[in-house]
């Protein structure tokens, strides 16, 4: 395996005396696809929180490429090469498809340049909205688009940033079995490109198709790791799985 | 409009009524109106300027301006000053200051003896106040009401500062009996109309300047801050850099136009700056219709014009009307005028046999046209 890009080591993160995070000790190896599985409440979406800082930790130390995220403003993180979506949507929707996907491809502009009129459509704008099959619906307000294709501008706005380091929030939460199987080839060749990609989710079929290693957390700790299907065969694993009856629509119910 | 140019020449919608508006303010209304209104559309026009800030930063960039009288003040004071010391002539004491029993010029007025300092510094003093607080303020994530509030206190404390220093600001008659501006006699009616002329370029070109960057990358990035502060962080940028610009701007405009409001209407007092004037500038962008530049700007005209208009006829009854007309704006036209032009047009394009004339020459082809 290649050397480590991200080197998490007992991170903590306390709410009001709960501990959604409690010692965590991650380390991911570059052009990794990393599934993080668990069942609600495991602090999944919290650790993705804390690598872009929008959640502080109270402990911990997190290395990316050797330099410490810790402390560092949200922005700052997306500079050093990561990039991240959400498990809701949240595109620009007065905003036109073809413009959110500019602006995030915009960012390493120097501000001056920012206040010129675009001319035109960069390459790497328009591969990045064929790559999710936006490309027709280019001049329309993201707000008119479905649920489904948020996601897909979402994941195309951060795509087109080329970042290092690829966090996906339950890329695949209600999409249609098509939708999620292009997702996962996505996924896939965007890490054969080089990205590392950490990928939360629920969806054990998918995780099974397209996961290198997953890692299993449960109550802020990580429970166990390794290929997916050691981590099946893993008694704990199945008994924090199969113990608790699991909340059908778990996705929409997992912690921020 | 086809029919005069070769069909190569399209000019587009926005150029066509550009023309149609700055024909009209700079050739038409010094044609039709007689001195004293067109004083009074110079003055609705200073307003105008104001207001384009406002639409910049409030409908654009969602910070709810509410005191920009403070830069309106700022701008409208150095120039004031510089105005001031130019008429008491060298050595002397602006009138108001003897009668205050100051006998020294205050340091903080000698530099406005020039108009190289003080015409500048009209703008960029209301810019630099800006920044600074800006800084303050977007770096603490302050947004939404407390923003408004805290903008709005700061004109509050200004005004105060402005009636607590009689010897140095006037205190509440402010600065007022001026003759002169730049060589421009400001009892002559012929020069009056060069003063006119001279605000209505400024706020074309202000305009257009905002325009260019409203329809640009950063004017994108602006609305998604607005709309999605938190987001924008994640694409890698800083909306409190995103948003300064859009204060700073705001209030450079601001500046520039209190600026030109004292020599067209011959006095600054803090009575045109304080909370009531500055919510009235968040008004009048607000009837306008916030989300357009253009409208924006058309709003502080519309509204102080009817507000004169309607003073003249009731002299108590605008107070009234004004509530009015806001409170009828934010129930039935959310987007001011603005919207309601639009919505309207929809209407209109609707309408079966509705094709001729504008409407119909956009979605025409250029070769039926002719027919």
């Amino acid at each position: 395996m290649s050397s480590a890009l991200l080197r998490i080591r007992d991170l903590r993160v306390t709410f009001d005396g709960f501990h959604a995070l409690d010692g965590v000790d991650l380390v991911l190896d570059e052009h990794e696809v990393r599934f993080v599985i668990g069942p609600n409440g495991a602090g999944k979406t919290t650790l993705i929180d804390v690598i872009t800082s929008l959640v502080r930790p109270t402990s911990g130390s997190i290395l990316f490429a050797g330099e410490e995220l810790v402390g560092r403003t949200e922005h700052e993180i997306v500079h050093a090469g990561i990039g991240r979506t959400f498990q809701t949507p949240s595109v620009f929707e007065e905003l036109s498809v073809l413009e959110n996907v500019d602006i995030a491809a915009s960012f390493r502009l120097p501000f001056r340049s920012l206040l010129r009129r675009r001319k035109g459509i960069s390459d790497e704008v328009a591969q990045a909205l064929d790559s999710v099959g936006l490309g027709e619906l280019r001049e329309d307000p993201a707000g008119s688009l479905s649920h489904g294709q948020k996601q897909w501008l979402e994941v195309a706005m951060v795509l087109v940033q080329r970042p290092r380091l690829l966090l996906l929030d339950e890329p695949v939460a209600g999409m249609t079995q098509e939708e999620r199987l292009r997702t996962g080839e996505l996924i896939t060749r965007v890490a054969q490109e080089g990205t590392t990609v950490l990928v939360v989710e629920h969806d054990m079929d998918f995780v099974r198709r397209f996961a290198h290693r997953a890692t299993v957390m449960h109550e802020g700790k990580v429970l166990t790791e390794g290929t997916v299907a050691e981590v099946q065969q893993n008694e704990t694993v199945r008994e924090v799985y199969l113990g608790r009856p699991r909340d059908a629509r778990g996705a929409a119910a997992a912690p921020v | 409009m086809a029919k005069l140019l070769p069909s190569s020449i399209k000019p587009s919608g926005f150029v066509v009524r550009f023309a149609l508006v700055a024909t009209s303010l700079l050739l038409v209304a010094p044609a039709v109106l007689s001195d004293f209104r067109l004083s009074l559309l110079a003055k609705f026009l200073c307003f105008a300027i104001v207001a384009l800030g406002i639409g910049l930063a409030w409908g654009q960039g969602g910070m709810l301006v509410l005191g920009q009288g403070l830069f309106f003040g700022l701008g409208g004071y150095c120039m004031g000053m510089y105005m001031k010391l130019h008429e008491a002539g060298a050595g002397q004491l602006p009138d108001f200051m003897t009668w205050s029993g100051v006998e020294k010029l205050p340091a903080l007025w000698s530099p406005f003896r020039h108009a190289w300092f003080a015409v500048p510094a009209a703008v960029l003093l209301p810019m630099a106040i800006a920044g600074v607080l800006g800084v303050l303020i977007f770096r603490q994530r302050i947004r939404g009401a407390y923003f408004a509030i805290l903008s709005q206190a700061l004109a509050a404390a200004f005004v105060i500062v402005l009636v607590g220093n009689q010897g140095l600001t006037g205190g509440t008659n402010g600065l007022t009996n001026f003759q002169a501006f730049f060589g421009l006699s400001l009892a002559s009616a012929p020069d009056k109309r060069i003063l006119y002329l001279i605000v209505a370029i400024v706020l074309l070109v202000v305009f257009l300047a905002g325009r260019e960057l409203v329809i640009g990358r950063y004017g994108r990035l602006l609305i998604a801050v607005r709309d999605h502060e938190d987001r924008v962080r994640f694409l890698g940028y800083d909306p409190t850099r995103v948003k300064l610009v859009a204060y700073v701007l705001a209030a450079g405009m601001a500046g520039m136009a209190g600026a030109l409001f004292v020599p067209v209407a011959g006095i600054i007092s803090p009575a045109l700056l304080g909370i009531v004037p500055s919510i009235e500038m968040v008004i009048w962008v607000a009837l306008g219709g916030r989300t357009a530049l253009a409208w924006a700007a058309a709003g502080a005209v519309i509204v102080n014009w009817a507000k004169s208009s309607v003073s003249e006829q009731f002299p108590s009854g605008w107070l009234y009307l004004q509530g009015l007309l806001f409170v009828a704006v934010i129930l039935f036209l959310p987007k001011g005028i603005a919207g309601a032009v639009e919505a309207l047009r929809g209407v209109a394009a609707r309408l079966p046999g509705a094709g001729r004339g504008r409407l119909r020459a956009r979605t025409v082809p250029a070769a039926e046209e002719g027919a």
